[in-house]
C-alpha cells in the first residue's frame, strides 16, 4: 500500500509532539522510525493507524484520505510493545479474533489460523494462553494476529523491546524474511540503530517532532544531512579544535563550525603499520577497551581524545604508548549546512611516477 | 531483627498466635452457634426449622440480597469504570467517597433512607400517590442492602482495570472490532474476576444486614422480617434455639458463598 503523509502535526496539551512531519511510502517497502525516546515516532505510528488524531495535516493510503477513518477500517496490522495479547483467549483464539469480527466462515478461520501458526512457528501452543508463552513466543503471536486479517499496512511499535539480546537478533532476521514473504508494506519503531540498520530497507530518523532525514542506512551513514543524523548514527566524538589536528589545517580557526568524527574515519598503528605516514600524526593511547571482536583504543592527539577501533588480528598495543593516527576524514557543520572534509594530505600534491 | 524472625522460635510463636487467634474469635463462636442449635435436641432442631416465620425470613433475605446484589454488579461495574476511564472534575472526591458506607454506622445509612424516601418526604409522597410503598416494604430494604454493599464491587473491580493494558483495548480496534464488541470480549472479561468476587462478598453482606435494614423494613413477620431481624426478635423473645437455626442457615450460606468465591479465584491464578 502507497502511503503518504503531508503536513502533519500533533500537540499533546502544549507540547508539540509531531512538527509538519511528511513522507511517503512505497508498496512492499520495510521503513524503520528511529531516535530518541519522546521524539514523536510512536505518536505518527498511532496516528498512521487511527489510535490518535492529527491536529492537522492529511495521512492518506493509496491516494485515499484517511483521517476521518477510524481504525477499525483502515486495513491495518498493529503490533504493540508489550504484544496486548488477549490474555483470557487462547493463543488460537487470540489469532482468529481479527478473523471472527470480520464473520469468516469457521472453516477457513480454522484453514488461516493453522497457516499462521505454521508461518510463525507457533505449532503445538495453539490451545496455550499468553502467560504460558515465553517473550518470543507472545511476540510471534501478536504478529500472527495482526497478520491474520490480511491488512495492507503493519505497523510496529518497538516489536523487540522487551525481549532478551539474543532473541531479539534472531526474531530481527526473522521478522524481515516474513515481512518479505508475505510482501506487506511495514512501518516499524525502534530506538536501537542496529536494529533500524539491519533489518529495514529506508530509515526515517525523528527527533524532537521532526523528520530529520529519510533513505537507506547506507546514505544516511555516509552522507549525513543534519548534526544530529551524524551524531545519531554511529559513534561520534565532537572535536572542538580541528583545524589544529594535520591534513585539515585549511579550516580557519573561529568559524562557527563544529565538528564530529568517527571511529571508523581514523587508523590507529604503530610505526610503519600505517599507510600514509605524511597525512598521519603522532599521538598517545590514552585507554584500551576490549570490545569482544576488536579493541577500543583512546588516543589522544594535540589534546584531543579520539576513539577508534584497532583489529585483535593487529599487534596489541599499551596504555602509553606513542602511535601514529590517520584521520581521513571529518564531519564539520555549521548552523545552516554541513558537510565531509577529506584529510588534504592523503590527496598527495606531489605524485610520484614510477 | 531478621535473624529474630527467621528463628524457629519466632516462627512457631507466630504459627501459634495465629492459631490462638482464628480459634478464639472464629471457630469457637461459630461452632458454639451449631452447637447451641442443637441444644434442645434433633426434634427441636427440626421443629424450629419447620416454624415458617423462619423460613419466610430466610427466603426473604435470600431474595432481596440477590435483587441488591444485581443491582450493585450493574452499578458498580459502570461506576468503577467511569472512575477509572474518565477524568472529570471532583472525580477524586467521588472516588474516596464510594467508601462511605463502610465508614458509616450501617443505623445512620437507614435513618438516612428513612428520610430520603419515608412517607414525610418529597420521593416517598410521590411514590404513595402512585400507590408504592418504599419504606416499610421490600423497595427499602433493597435500597438499604445497595447501600451498605455499594463500595464491594468497585473495589474490586477497580484495581483489575488499573492493571489492565489499555493497549489491548486499542488492539481490539485495530483488528476491526466495534466500541461495543470490544467492551463485551475485551474489557469485560478483564473485570470479570472482580465483578463475580465483589458481587460475591456483596450478597453476604447483604444477607446479613441488620443496622440499616432494621430501622426501614417495618418488620412485619412473613412480610418484611428479614433473618438478622428475626434472630434479634428470637433473642429478645428468649428464644436461643431458634435464634441458633436460622444463624445456622445463615451460616452455611455464607460459608458456600465464600467456598465459591474462593474457588473461582483459585481458577483465576491458576489462569
Amino acid at each position: 500500500m502507497h502511503i503518504e503523509v503531508r503536513q502533519l502535526n500533533k500537540w499533546f496539551g502544549s507540547y508539540h509532539a509531531v512538527q509538519d512531519v511528511g513522507f511517503s511510502i512505497e508498496a512492499g517497502q520495510l521503513i524503520g522510525l528511529i531516535g530518541p525516546s519522546g521524539g514523536g515516532k510512536t505518536s505518527v505510528l498511532r496516528m498512521l493507524a487511527g489510535l490518535e488524531q492529527p491536529d492537522s495535516g492529511e495521512i492518506s493510503f493509496q491516494g485515499k484520505l484517511m483521517n476521518d477513518v477510524p481504525p477499525q477500517q483502515r486495513g491495518i496490522g498493529f503490533v504493540f510493545q508489550h504484544y496486548a495479547l488477549f490474555k483470557h483467549m487462547s493463543v488460537f483464539d487470540n489469532i482468529a479474533f481479527g478473523l471472527t469480527i470480520q464473520k469468516w466462515p469457521k472453516a477457513r478461520i480454522r484453514e488461516r489460523v493453522a497457516e499462521l501458526v505454521e508461518l510463525t512457528g507457533l505449532s503445538g501452543v495453539e490451545r496455550r494462553y499468553p502467560h504460558q508463552l515465553s517473550g518470543g513466543q507472545r511476540q510471534r503471536v501478536a504478529f500472527a494476529r495482526a497478520l491474520a486479517p490480511e491488512p495492507q499496512l503493519l505497523l510496529l511499535d518497538e516489536p523487540f523491546a522487551a525481549i532478551d539480546a539474543k532473541i531479539r537478533k534472531e526474531l530481527r532476521s526473522w521478522l524481515k524474511e516474513l515481512i518479505e514473504r508475505v510482501g506487506i508494506t511495514s512501518i516499524f519503531v525502534t530506538h536501537d540503530q542496529d536494529e533500524a540498520i539491519e533489518v529495514a530497507d529506508e530509515i526515517m530518523i525523528i527527533n524532537q517532532g521532526r523528520v530529520e532525514q529519510m533513505g537507506t542506512p547506507w546514505d544516511i551513514y555516509k552522507t549525513p544531512e543534519t548534526p544530529f543524523v551524524a551524531e545519531f548514527i554511529g559513534e561520534s566524538t565532537l572535536l572542538s579544535n580541528a583545524h589544529t589536528l594535520k591534513g585539515f589545517e585549511s579550516m580557519k580557526p573561529g568559524e562557527e563550525s563544529k565538528a564530529l568524527i568517527r571511529p571508523e574515519y581514523i587508523e590507529v598503528g604503530r610505526e610503519g603499520e600505517v599507510r600514509l605516514p605524511s597525512a598521519s600524526v603522532q599521538g598517545k593511547v590514552k585507554a584500551l577497551h576490549f570490545r569482544g571482536s576488536e579493541w577500543m583504543v583512546e588516543v589522544d592527539v594535540g589534546g584531543m581524545r579520539l576513539k577508534t577501533y584497532r583489529s585483535l588480528e593487529s599487534p596489541v598495543l599499551h596504555i602509553g604508548e606513542r602511535v601514529q593516527v590517520l584521520i581521513h576524514r571529518i564531519y564539520l557543520f555549521d548552523k545552516d549546512r554541513s558537510w565531509m572534509q577529506e584529510n588534504a594530505l592523503k590527496e598527495d600534491p606531489l605524485p610520484v611516477l614510477i | 531483627m531478621n535473624v529474630v524472625l527467621r528463628h524457629k522460635g519466632a516462627l512457631w510463636g507466630f504459627r501459634t498466635t495465629l492459631l490462638l487467634y482464628v480459634f478464639l474469635l472464629i471457630v469457637l463462636p461459630i461452632g458454639g452457634i451449631y452447637v447451641q442449635s442443637f441444644a434442645g435436641g434433633w426434634a427441636h432442631f427440626t421443629e424450629s426449622l419447620a416454624e415458617p416465620l423462619a423460613w419466610q425470613s430466610v427466603a426473604l433475605t435470600f431474595r432481596l440480597a440477590l435483587i441488591a446484589t444485581a443491582i450493585n454488579v450493574a452499578l458498580g461495574t459502570m461506576s468503577a469504570w467511569v472512575l477509572h476511564r474518565y477524568r472529570f472534575f471532583g472525580r477524586a472526591w467521588l472516588n474516596s467517597l464510594v467508601d462511605l458506607p463502610f465508614a458509616l454506622p450501617t443505623a445512620v445509612g437507614g435513618l438516612m433512607i428513612l428520610l430520603l424516601l419515608g412517607p414525610g418526604s418529597i420521593t416517598g409522597g410521590l411514590a404513595e400517590m402512585l400507590g408504592i410503598r418504599i419504606v416499610f416494604a421490600e423497595p427499602a430494604i433493597v435500597a438499604a442492602m445497595v447501600f451498605v454493599t455499594f463500595p464491594f464491587v468497585i473495589r474490586a473491580v477497580q484495581p483489575l482495570l488499573e492493571e489492565a493494558d489499555r493497549a489491548e483495548e486499542e488492539a481490539s480496534y485495530t483488528l476491526g472490532a466495534s466500541r461495543v464488541r470490544t467492551f463485551m470480549q475485551v474489557l469485560l472479561p478483564q473485570m470479570r474476576p472482580g465483578i463475580i468476587s465483589g458481587a460475591m462478598l456483596a450478597f453476604s453482606r447483604a444477607m446479613a444486614e441488620f443496622g440499616a435494614v432494621v430501622l426501614v423494613a417495618g418488620n412485619i413477620p412473613g412480610k418484611t422480617l428479614i433473618a438478622s431481624v428475626y434472630i434479634f426478635g428470637e433473642i429478645e423473645s428468649d428464644n436461643p434455639q431458634g435464634a441458633a437455626v436460622v444463624s445456622v442457615m445463615l451460616l452455611s450460606m455464607s460459608f458456600v458463598v465464600l467456598w465459591f468465591v474462593s474457588v473461582l479465584q483459585a481458577r483465576r491464578s491458576q489462569l
